[in-house]
């Protein structure tokens, strides 16, 4: 059902910049402009991914960047000289999200019995256990060197090349598809399975959810959408490298979806929109304008003290995020509430209690 | 075949034998009880029977299946629900939503149709949302639909919980403790709801604290007392029944 009036002015905007995004490369000629949105773009992919896993099922995972690099490696071993295998991008694009998936249940299995902060430190270990295993297995992977030569895509003979514009609009059509996917799947069966698993796992398994194969869902699907990004990325940068998939890939995508709001597409859209502009827009320049001043400071070495900082600022003023959903904003202003109703509580004279 | 039973069962947490070789049977289209005191192992047994515990020893039978020790989801698969002592409901979603998922076990929808919203998976979430809105109108909740469970005053919450557990069309509900912290008016409500759904063909077993609720509407009960059941039978029966009495007034000296 839709609710016309609860659009705002805001909302009306957000759209009005999505419907514009595919006419952007007609006013904008600059190359640079659309390789940084594609790089946007692959991260928003990502952040839609993992949303599903932390915003709707909240599953906390902090080793996400190793779907992304199962996903980039995938289609970077069957598609270079490393083998000499040249399959086409484009079934390659499901069978990533494909194998991604598998990896998903492979990596979910063993932690679903965890919860909250046990659950955030056995998938950070996974985090880093998959680009170290590229790392080793040099014979395959290429070690440290990873793998180059990746093979561009070609559509009707047109080859994708050095022009970011055709990636561009393949991000876009992945976005748009992404999106549709993930807000189908919310409103849902299974999404609606999330939800109470979310909110009180045993209270769902006695309305008959099957919350093994619920939370195995979540963590596949969120990491099949990985595995897209994955082939954009290994096949727009022509290179792997463990180096591509570290820590910091997850920590980035988690705060764009603590940014934007978890939960909340929109929320995600936004908040990693404005997270991939700072990381390669914003800071890049203001490095090169203090350049052009005399100062030699590099912006970009000081990224994660900026997240840093910006986290702590919407903890703060506005802790279910930029665009948060009306849900987790409920649920945040209630925790409020029955902190002071609990001091209140403590405050009590012991014999009145 | 019983149509529900326990056989025997068992329950121990270490040294503590939280249920005693209990045995009780429920008859289909009754509205049965289990009484006894604090601590007496009432929410254990309705644990041991949704799943939630596994049986040290002992056999729980429904329609002719041991359940005893199988997982909370294939239970309810089997049609039995339940509701919570203290409730569990999913405190931020909509009623309705709570509702829907609730149904969760009887809906077809695969991944498949999840993902691209088929036209089967459509029909389906009407359905499904038209049965959830039933449930609330047949628990007088209807207005409270769009609004988040948490939200919702305390007695309501109650009734929530039971339409959720309705949802599943269960063939046995199980109430754990309905009646606690509700007025005398709201009571009066819950047997006539109570009621209601054995009517609708839903057998009822229920816990409860409230003498007067439980003598005015079961037609069976339990007692139990640190564990072992020390009685059963009909309303009349368990009033004048001497060790009843003495476990929840005491001995007299």
């Amino acid at each position: 059902m839709l609710h016309w009036k609860k659009y705002r002015p805001i909302d009306w905007a957000l759209v009005a910049i999505a419907v514009f995004m595919p006419f952007l490369p007609l006013v904008d000629h600059n190359g640079g402009h659309i390789n940084v949105l594609v790089n946007a773009g692959i991260y928003m992919m990502l952040a839609i991914g993992l949303n599903i896993v932390v915003g709707f099922a909240g599953l906390l995972d902090l080793g996400y960047a190793a779907f992304f690099a199962i996903g980039s490696y995938t289609y970077a071993m069957v598609a270079s000289p490393q083998f000499g295998l040249h399959f086409s991008f484009w079934p390659m694009v499901l069978i990533s999200a494909f194998v991604a998936a598998i990896f998903g249940v492979i990596l979910g299995a063993p932690t679903l019995r965890l919860r909250g902060d046990y659950l955030a430190i056995v998938t950070l270990g996974f985090g880093e256990i998959v680009p170290q295993t590229f790392l080793n297995l040099a014979k395959y992977t290429g070690g440290p060197n990873g793998i180059s030569a990746i093979d561009q895509p070609k559509l009707f003979g047109y080859h994708f090349g050095l022009n970011p514009l055709p990636y561009y609009y393949l991000v876009l059509v992945l976005i748009a598809f992404s999106l549709i996917v993930a807000n189908n799947l919310r409103t849902s069966r299974l999404g609606r399975a999330w939800m109470a698993i979310r909110e009180d796992e045993i209270a769902a398994a006695h309305m008959g959810i099957n919350t093994t194969t619920a939370k195995l869902a979540a963590f596949s699907l969120g990491a099949s959408f990985s595995g897209l990004s994955g082939v954009v990325n290994a096949s727009l940068l022509t290179l792997v490298s463990p180096d591509q998939f570290k820590f910091n890939v997850s920590i980035t995508v988690l705060s764009m979806l603590v940014l934007g709001g978890m939960g909340s597409l929109p929320g995600v859209v936004v908040g990693s929109a404005l997270l991939s502009i700072l990381n390669f827009f914003i800071l890049p320049q203001a490095s090169n304008l203090a350049a052009t001043v005399g100062l030699h400071i590099d912006f970009t070495s000081y990224r994660f003290m900026l997240y840093g900082i910006i986290l702590v600022a919407v903890m703060l003023f506005k802790p279910e995020g930029l665009w948060g959903s009306e849900q987790r904003r409920a649920e945040l202003k209630e925790s409020d509430i029955t902190k002071a109703e609990n001091a209140e509580y403590e405050e009590m004279p012991r014999e009145t209690v | 075949m019983a149509f529900f039973a326990l056989k025997n069962v068992t329950k121990s947490f270490g040294g503590l034998v939280a249920v005693k070789t209990v045995s009780y049977e429920v008859q289909p289209g009754q509205i049965a009880a289990m009484i006894g005191p604090n601590g007496a192992g009432k929410s254990t047994a309705f644990n041991l029977v949704t799943g939630l515990y596994v049986p040290t020893s002992g056999e729980i039978e429904f329609n002719g299946q041991s359940i005893g020790g199988k997982k909370p989801d294939f239970v309810c698969k089997l049609g039995i629900a339940r509701t919570f002592q203290n409730i569990r409901l999913f405190a931020f979603m909509t009623a309705v939503e709570n509702v829907m998922a609730g149904r969760h076990v009887r809906m077809g929808a695969m991944l498949w149709d999840s993902l691209l919203h088929t036209p089967k998976q459509r029909a389906e979430e009407r359905h499904v949302r038209e049965k959830a809105m039933e449930l609330l109108r047949f628990v007088k909740l209807e207005r409270h639909a769009d609004d988040y469970a948490h939200n919702l005053p305390y007695g309501f919450q109650r009734r929530l919980e039971i339409a959720r557990a309705l949802a599943s069309d269960p063939t046995l509900l199980l109430l754990d403790e309905p009646a606690a912290g509700m007025n005398p008016r709201e009571k009066e409500d819950l047997m006539e709801l109570i009621r209601a759904i054995r009517d609708r063909g839903t057998t009822v077993f229920l816990i409860e604290h409230d003498m007067g609720l439980v003598m005015n509407i079961s037609e069976r009960i339990a007692v139990l007392d640190h564990g072992e059941k020390i009685a059963e039978g009909t309303p009349a029966e368990i009033r004048a029944d001497s060790r009843v009495i003495e476990a929840y007034l005491g001995k007299s000296a």
